[in-house]
């Protein structure tokens, strides 16, 4: 009971001592609340190109046509040797005649010119699904040396690039924002620092009538955890909101279909729940850190 | 019943200065003891050790049975919540009020409002400022301060209650007061009091025992009423 009454007593102090000392206490929830604008910045847009490049790379396959004169035992072999090759998940046969009957279902213009021609003028084909998108050409490179390969093609060009755009994106936040909870980390120890000199006094007489190490120093960690937290709300909402009329505004895509973004529930609860837990942790641990350097009992 | 025992303590602090050296001591429960001294002879050091803000060099310190020397960083607490201490300069929180400077000590320890109250009140009755429970510290004098300080000390109720020159900044007739007041509290509620001061009149009054230090060794310890007058130097 003592320690819940020293927990709530440190909770009421780290509240008031935040609007005391308030122009520290805004310049660390001001940085904090940029940091973590940015952190959720730079989730929702790598987790939405996470998504899109996951759905790529599903999809992505290299269709390998072969020469019209290959034989069933030449084709045998070949899937075998494409099987073989370490990047190669999976390997699909579809005929020409399996081929034909897609296409003329696809459109009436094609199925009156395909049932026009006497012979059918398609390739056998074999669909080579990827484990590596990154090492895609490769595979394909490999594939196309092969006898009886006519072509081996992919989405070449804008899939290559797209991947490796996202891919240095993804980079470029994940420095930019380790880079901030660096600098809101060092903000916020400063600030408990500058709390525990100006109540200097305070602990001091604490230190005399015999508070214990804990009930003087959770005042700080709390304060501290606050500044944090409180650096949270204006991120949060941000997130909600601008997700949610960024979501409406592009009617849930960009570019074309192919690239769908991430539905917003319950998307954005979970980035808010990230952002609130960066805040705490930044914000626990600086403070942690402050009272350990400078509050000496 | 001895309540404090120090025995072959030294204490050199870093600097290299020599404060106490071999002090043998003991202090029976509910004594009243002066020390005195010239400056810088090591008064304030020995009430250190027995608030362990500072640890022995050398020697073995005992108060209210708690091995002080012994006693973690993180424990000194402990011993603290035993005793009150008492400084020349006030200390006070000057944002509270006097109820709250003198809850203080229980507040910040999580005691329950409703067994503070009644605690405060006995405490502030003692040292006569009842009245002045919701003044703030810079509305009162240095005497009444200083009550208030000694109200705080001795809401815990403890067994010891040490004073380094509690009279230092107040003039005569308030210092008499303010005796009067510690006077009280050693035989009203048979606090143990250790008391620093400069103040010849004072001990002169009281006929007390008198511990007199030089050079960080006790010179001369006299009983209680045995003590004739200190020869001003
Ligand atoms: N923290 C410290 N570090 C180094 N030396 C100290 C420290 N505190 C006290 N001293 C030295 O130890 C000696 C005793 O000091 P102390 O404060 O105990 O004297 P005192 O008897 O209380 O003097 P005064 O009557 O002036 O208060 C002095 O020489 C002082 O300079
Ligand atoms: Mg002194």
């Amino acid at each position: 009971m003592k320690a819940i009454r020293v927990f709530v007593r440190s909770f009421k102090e780290a509240f008031k001592s935040v609007f005391r000392n308030f122009s520290l206490s805004a310049a660390s929830v001001a940085c904090t609340t940029i940091t973590l604008i940015l952190v959720s910045i730079a989730i929702l847009v790598s987790y939405n190109i996470k998504n899109v490049t996951e759905k790529l790379e599903n999809e992505l396959t290299i269709v390998v046509y072969l020469e019209r004169e290959a034989t069933k035992d030449q084709a045998e072999n070949l899937k075998k040797t494409i099987e073989n090759i370490p990047n190669v998940e999976k390997v699909t046969y579809k005929s020409k005649d399996e081929w034909k009957f897609e296409m003329q279902n696809y459109s009436s213009t094609l199925n009156s010119t395909l049932s026009y021609l006497k012979e059918n003028p398609l390739l056998d084909s074999y669909a080579v699904k990827v484990k590596d998108a990154k090492y895609l050409r490769k595979t394909a490179d490999t594939i196309k040396e092969q006898e009886i390969v006519r072509s081996a093609e992919y989405g070449e060009g804008t899939v290559d690039k797209l991947v490796s755009v996202f891919d240095l994106i993804k980079r470029v936040t994940v420095v930019i924002v380790i880079a901030l909870v660096l600098v809101t980390a060092f903000l916020i120890n400063n600030t408990i620092k500058i709390a525990i000199f100006s109540r200097r006094s305070e602990i001091e007489i604490m230190r005399f009538v015999g508070s214990s190490n804990y009930a003087i120093k959770l005042p700080f960690v709390f304060e501290g955890l606050f500044l944090g937290i409180i650096g949270s709300i204006i991120p949060i909402i941000v997130t909600i909101y601008g997700y949610l009329i960024a979501y409406s505004k592009l009617n849930g895509h960009i570019f074309s279909r192919m690239i769908e973004l991430v539905k917003p529930f319950s998307f954005v609860l979970y980035v808010s729940l990230i952002l609130v837990t960066i805040g705490a942790v930044v914000g626990f641990f600086s403070s942690y850190r402050a009272v350990r350097k400078y509050l000496k009992v | 019943m001895k309540f404090i025992s120090l025995k072959n303590c030294y204490k050199v602090y870093p600097n290299g200065v020599t404060a106490l050296a071999d002090i043998n001591l003991e202090i029976q429960k509910g004594e009243f003891v002066f020390i005195i001294g010239p400056t810088g002879c090591g008064k304030s050091t020995l009430m250190k050790l027995l608030y362990r803000e500072e640890k022995p060099t050398k020697g073995n310190v005992i108060v209210g049975g708690i091995n002080v020397e012994k006693l973690r960083n993180r424990k000194v607490y402990k011993l603290r919540r035993k005793l009150g201490i008492i400084f020349q300069n006030f200390r006070l929180l000057p944002k509270q009020t006097v109820y709250e400077n003198v809850a203080f000590p229980l507040s910040s320890n999580g005691i329950k409002d409703t067994e503070i109250r009644p605690k405060v009140l006995k405490a502030l009755e003692l040292v006569g400022l009842k009245d002045k429970i919701k003044s703030f510290p810079d509305q009162l004098s240095g005497g009444e301060q200083q009550r208030v300080c000694i109200a705080r000390a001795i809401v815990n109720e403890p067994k010891l209650l040490l004073c380094d020159e509690p009279t230092g900044n107040l003039d005569p007739d308030v210092s008499k007061e303010i005796m009067g007041v510690i006077d009280s509290i050693n035989k009203k509620l048979g606090t143990t009091i250790v008391m620093v001061t400069h103040d010849d009149q004072i001990v002169n009054r009281m006929k007390k025992r008198v511990i007199t230090m030089d050079n960080g060794v006790v010179t001369s310890d006299v009983m209680k009423g045995k003590y004739k007058k200190h020869e001003s130097n």
